[in-house]
């Protein structure tokens, strides 16, 4: 006797999760793999794409603010002018008895001091305004992108890495754009307006200004280089200390209790040192750079300082045109510093970016039809749909086969109960019905309808599936329950809890359905966590209900209780029931086995049991559990 | 979304930001050094233009080859050692700031592995993970500038006030006068800022929180097509964060308009007067110009001041955050042995033990309460219960994930709040409902339960949970499980968890409802050869069915947070309504003989004893 059927319950169950597994790299770190690298591949240019594709509907406003900049900054560099009028023009006038000078002074004096607070909270507001909508935009992206994709990524890319694509990564753009703009723009304008300057009062100290530019501009290749490559290991090694933060949190109860505690500590130190090596070396390319561009200005400086000392010694040169070089000079160099710190917010958000590029570079495999068809319209008053896996073969893109071709036909409204051993596709078979996976050959339909040309919407009235790990989501109890229909009201979420058996055990909690599940009074036991996972899926109301293991958790007369209710909720409904627990097989009206794939046995439930194949022996083993 | 505000007891910025200390202290004097540099740096700054005045009054004027070469020579000296000064500055403080950063974290990480499992049930772990990260981040970077910068730009305001009253005292007042609408202004907008950038704060652990469970949930997000819906969600949560923001944004450009236009302002009406006094003659026009140009040098330092004030507030709010969770007392250690204890039997003992989630409501009643049991050396125990009668609690006691709040447990006569925990739980071994793994190798996920634990011993365990199908991984016992485990069916899972609790042989073993997930026949296989376990060890099992219970020698029903019944299986059926309602689902007591109402599947049904629970 062979036959067990412990597989499972999960989507992802064992024959998927390491089968999938095969092409990994030896050893127990494996290395080479994008998962685990924390590398996924962008297309080229990706990175730059994703920030223009970001900026690009924020042009218009990027203009305003650029412009709100520009006046401000004239408006604050009036101030010298109107001192040198008041000096010049002002005294003689007063002296005449003529105060109107200094009434305009003081005038233009109030106009630009306050002109220029005004513009700046312009400026610092439509800047925000920008920053945030584009932060918006690329939050929402990634989430909506990695929602949509499928499950077997979601196991490998872990919900650290997004949280770091979603937080960390998101936030280095944040710096670029609170910064960037302001930064890029002042340095933009100075380094222009002083080239433009000095070109126009000495050629040659002009030229020498602008050939400094080349080696700084090497400079700044070197450095954003250096910087990237510094950055992006930054990056991963966030997302790696996050990954490690969150598990551990989320595992709490097993880490105390095997007092893990010690030796988490040392593996998050590695993590964590390791993080602060990155974060160390890209702090440092930047004094690098600073280091570095000073040199090249200050000697720039020196240089030019020279020649035209040695040109004004010569004669060829204007004592005053040298004085007035000079103290532009200083100030050409003064923008590199701020040169260099866009650029450092700008390699750190490419980084980031360049993930995030690669995340959403990902695409589904389980994707949305681009013109979804509808289910026809049900013959009677009942939900339920015929299932029919027309030869459906199922491999994983690595190669290991899991489903050979097979063909089962599943009348609208029957009750089919799995069974099978580890391994036998049990889980596969519901994961294609639930559309969790696409099958490499052949089409399961859903009265007559490709599952693949159903929209979502449609998909999940037809289907729904209950898993084993029953996740309560941040909320309350009655939120739970409405993702099975969010636009439910009160009385159907209570409708369904009651159909379940779960209305009593909420009911007691200190807010009833209103309980938030984190907060006080809102521990809720793995059964009942699984009852609420069933209300779920009964509010959904779909075709086809596939229950996955589901109550697995519950005790005798919890269980009693959903079968009970699986007679009027199944009513009207196709079925699929992969259980452990014979008790629920003989709910169906059938029964498969499966091994290998393939079914081996298919009959009425007792019909099989009164035969001698392998549900019959299996039926035999759990009677005698049961005493 | 769970919110911890922070009490807001009369808090400060300062006093906040003070509390980094202990942080900072290691790398005080590489800071102190680092700020001192950057004002040397910013005074080698100064005298480059007044070297370049020299050159050209001076050997440009005269014609001077050799003092033009000395003034360039100068020049490049003072450039390079700039250049030099301001590498270091950024050199001093990059690896240090970089380490308090991490050891922060790795404090944090350390923190919050011991804290109480109750404080884990109410934090979301995405709150607490954007503590660990952007919090942090922003410390690190508080640290690294707009601290220096702070003192630095403080230092060049009063120096310039000094040199501005030197120069003029009434034009010094006219410019000292916008001072004290421009502190109440500041301090004003910190305690508003200070508000929104905590909430902000907050809404990215929210969003974090989110971003999480819709990765852990995403089978249900899938299965019920929601991730539309919950994308909405999202974009409402990111919308709020948005507008936080927004309103951040707004404060900080009304007091950087402030702070720009005020002390322009008074620049302004200094020209004025100062241009009168000039006129009057009270004062030289050389002096005016020398006073203006030093305010107008003054201005970047007062103008930053709006933004080093919001970044401080934002770093304290974020300290705060830290502090938050820092501050939650870590769980007691050992308690003192109490004299006069009465010693107890061998064994594990529960007595008069009760509990009440520390987070109850305080008139609420308690989950369990006069709690007795006493499990003899090598027995085992089976607990049974109806859900949420407090099964999984009591279990919980036992390695004290939670705390007793009544009476004591006792293991060979030692009272386990006398006991270190980490010798506690290398005594006691659990197997949880829920069997977490971790995303390492399914050999070091097995070997967790005992870290010395040899090759032969985890090949035990593995068989004894019938694990076998460890072997059959591709690299064996150093596949690597993915996050949680979940690449693993449930079953496996569940079977891996028990080999963690039985690797290390542990002398007390806790196991709740080990084997909810197995088949029929792999349960068969586990029970024979955890019965040889259970031999050896004193257990306590928590058991939602007949064939689990008979693991156990003998069985305790809990209900309502009570041992109502201690006795074997069969007493218990016989003499229990309740318990043999439990095992056999039946709506009244088990009348031997009495038909059920009869299944579909009829005729094999009926040759099995009714309470033995098939019959629907």
């Amino acid at each position: 006797m062979t036959t067990t059927t412990d597989d499972a319950s999960l989507p992802a169950a064992e024959d998927d999760g390491l089968r999938k597994k095969r092409p990994a790299a030896p050893g127990p770190r494996p290395s080479g793999d994008p998962f685990d690298q924390d590398d996924l591949p962008a297309p080229p240019g990706a990175t730059l794409a994703l920030l223009f594709s970001l900026l690009a509907p924020m042009r218009g406003r990027v203009a305003v603010a650029a412009l709100l900049l520009v006046v401000q900054q004239v408006a604050m560099q009036a101030g010298p002018l109107l001192v040198a009028y008041a000096i010049d023009s002002g005294v003689p006038a007063f002296r005449d008895h003529d105060y109107g000078p200094l009434v305009a002074v003081a005038v233009g004096y109030a106009l630009c001091s306050v002109g220029a607070g005004v513009l700046q909270y312009g400026f610092i507001r439509a800047a925000a305004r920008i920053n945030q909508d584009v932060l918006l935009e690329l939050r929402g992206r990634i989430f909506r992108h990695a929602q949509a994709l499928s499950i077997d990524f979601h196991e490998r890319y872990t919900s650290g890495r997004l949280i770091s694509r979603s937080t960390t990564d998101v936030e280095s753009l944040r710096e670029l754009l609170s910064e960037g703009l302001q930064e890029l723009i002042g340095v933009v304008l100075s380094f222009v307006s002083i080239a433009v300057v000095l070109l126009w009062l000495d050629l040659g100290i002009g030229a020498i200004a602008t050939l400094s530019f080349v080696p700084l501009y090497l400079m700044v290749r070197m450095y954003r280089r250096r910087a990237s490559v510094a950055f992006t290991a930054r990056s991963t090694a966030i997302a790696a200390v996050i990954v490690k933060f969150a598990e551990t949190m989320n595992g709490i109860r097993p880490v105390q209790a095997f007092r893990r505690e010690r030796s988490n500590d040392a593996a998050f130190t590695a993590l964590n040192t390791r993080h602060e090596r990155a974060n160390g070396d890209a702090i440092l390319e930047m004094a690098r750079y600073v280091i570095g561009s000073r040199l090249i200005a200050n000697t720039a400086v020196a240089g030019m300082v020279l020649w035209g000392a040695y040109r004004v010694a010569e004669g060829t040169l204007a004592l005053g045109v040298l004085a007035a070089a000079v103290l532009y000079l200083r100030r050409l160099y003064d923008p590199i510093d701020r040169l260099g710190m866009f650029l450092n917010s700008y390699e750190s958000a490419a980084a980031s970016l360049t993930k995030i590029a690669g995340l959403l570079a990902q695409t589904p495999n389980v994707p949305e039809p681009g013109h979804p068809t509808e289910l026809p319209p049900r013959s009677g008053d009942l939900p339920d749909r015929e299932v029919v896996f027309d030869g459906v073969r199922f491999a994983y893109r690595t190669g290991g086969e899991v489903l050979p071709a097979f063909d089962l036909r599943i009348p609208a409204g029957s009750t089919v109960a799995v069974v099978g051993s580890t391994g036998a596709g049990k889980s596969t078979l519901a994961k294609l019905l639930a559309r969790f996976y696409d099958p490499t050959d052949g089409r399961v339909l859903l009265d007559g309808t490709d599952l693949r040309d159903l929209s979502t919407a449609e998909l999940r009235r037809g289907v729904v599936m209950v898993t084993q790990e029953a996740f309560l989501f941040s909320g309350t109890v009655a939120e739970n329950i409405a993702i099975g229909r969010p636009d439910a009201t009160r009385e159907e979420i209570e409708h369904a809890a009651k159909a379940i058996g779960a209305h009593d055990f909420i009911a007691a909690l200190p807010d009833g359905y209103d309980t938030d599940v984190r907060k006080r009074g809102g521990r809720i036991s793995a059964g009942q966590r699984q009852l609420v996972a069933f209300a779920r899926a009964l509010l959904a109301n779909p075709a086809v209900l596939i229950l996955d293991e589901a109550t697995s958790s519950l005790d005798i007369p919890g269980e009693r209780a959903v079968q009970r209710a699986m007679d009027t909720v199944l009513h009207g409904r196709t079925a699929v029931v992969i259980a452990h627990r014979l008790s629920t097989v003989e709910i169906a009206d059938r029964v498969l086995v499966m091994e290998h794939g393939r079914i081996v046995e298919d009959g009425a439930p007792a019909e099989l049991i009164g035969g001698t194949g392998r549900f019959a022996g299996l039926h035999r083993t759990w009677k005698e559990s049961l005493s | 979304m769970p919110k911890m505000p922070a009490e807001r007891t009369d808090r400060s910025a300062v006093r906040s930001l003070l509390r980094l200390w202990p942080y900072v202290r290691p790398v005080r004097v590489r800071l102190f050094t680092a700020a001192f540099v950057a004002i040397l740096a910013s005074c080698l700054g100064l005298v480059i233009p007044l070297v370049l005045k020299w050159m050209v009054d001076g050997p440009v004027a005269d014609r001077d080859p050799g003092g033009v070469w000395l003034g360039a020579l100068y020049l490049l000296l003072l450039g390079i050692a700039e250049a030099l000064l301001f590498g270091f500055r950024r050199w001093l403080v990059a690896r240090p700031l970089a380490g308090v950063e991490a050891a922060m974290r790795a404090d944090l990480f350390r923190h919050l592995q011991r804290l109480p499992v109750a404080f884990h049930d109410r934090w979301a772990s995405g709150q607490l993970l954007s503590r660990g990260t952007t919090d942090l981040m922003l410390l690190r970077m508080f640290l690294a500038f707009p601290l220096t910068f702070l003192v630095v730009n403080t230092a060049t305001i009063l120096v310039g006030f000094v040199l501005l009253f030197a120069q003029d005292w009434t034009l010094g007042l006219v410019l000292l006068a916008p001072a004290v609408p421009l502190i109440i202004l500041c301090s004003l907008f910190e305690t508003k800022y200070s508000v929104v950038a905590r909430r902000a704060q907050d809404q990215v652990g929210d969003l974090t929180t989110v971003v999480e469970e819709s990765v852990l949930g995403i089978r249900i997000v899938k299965g019920f097509g929601r991730h539309r819906s919950q994308a909405r969600a999202f974009k409402a949560m990111a919308h709020r964060l948005r507008d936080t923001e927004l309103g951040k944004a707004r404060l900080l450009a009304g007091i950087w308009a402030l702070i720009t236009a005020i002390p322009e302002l008074a620049i302004g009406a200094a020209l004025v007067l100062g241009t009168i006094q000039v006129a009057d003659g009270t004062l030289s026009a050389g002096t005016l110009v020398a006073f203006l140009s030093t305010a107008l040098a003054l201005r970047w330092p007062v103008e930053s001041i709006g933004f080093l004030l919001a970044m401080s507030q934002e770093s304290a709010t974020a300290t705060d955050r830290y502090f938050e969770v820092m501050d939650v007392a870590e769980e007691r250690g050992a308690a003192a042995v109490r004299e006069g204890a009465p010693a107890t039997a061998p064994g594990m003992v529960f007595e008069g033990v009760a509990f009440r989630y520390p987070d109850a409501a305080p008139d609420s009643p308690p989950v369990l309460s006069g709690i007795d049991l006493h499990i003899r050396p090598g027995e085992t125990l089976a607990l049974v219960g109806g859900t949420g009668s407090g099964k999984t609690t009591l279990t919980a006691l036992v390695p004290r994930l939670h705390e007793v709040t009544g009476g004591r447990i006792t293991l060979d006569g030692e009272d386990i709040a006398t006991m270190e925990r980490s010798r506690l739980r290398e005594l006691v071994s659990v197997a949880f409902e829920e069997p977490t793994l971790f995303s390492a190798t399914v050999g070091e996920n097995v070997t967790m339960g005992a870290a010395d634990a040899d090759e032969a011993q985890v090949r035990r365990a593995l068989s004894v949970a019938q694990a076998d199908f460890v072997h059959e991984l591709p690299q064996g016992l150093d596949t690597e499980v993915g996050e949680q485990g979940l690449s693993l069916s449930g079953g496996q899972r569940q079977r891996l968890a028990l080999a963690r609790a039985v690797v290390g042989e542990p002398r007390f073993l806790v196991l709740d409802d080990p084997l909810s997930a197995l088949d029929v026949h792999t349960e068969t296989l586990v029970e024979a050869a955890l019965r040889q376990v259970l031999a050896r060890t004193t257990a306590v099992v928590v058991a939602h069915r007949p064939s689990t219970v008979m693991l156990a020698d003998r069985v305790a029903l809990l209900s309502g947070g009570r041992i109502a019944a201690v006795g074997t299986h069969q007493e218990l059926l016989r003499d229990n309504a309740e318990y043999a309602w439990l095992m056999s689902g039946a709506e009244s007591g088990p009348a031997p003989g009495r038909k059920f109402p009869a299944a579909p599947t009829s005729a094999p049904v009926q040759q099995v004893p009714a309470e033995e629970g098939s019959a629907r």
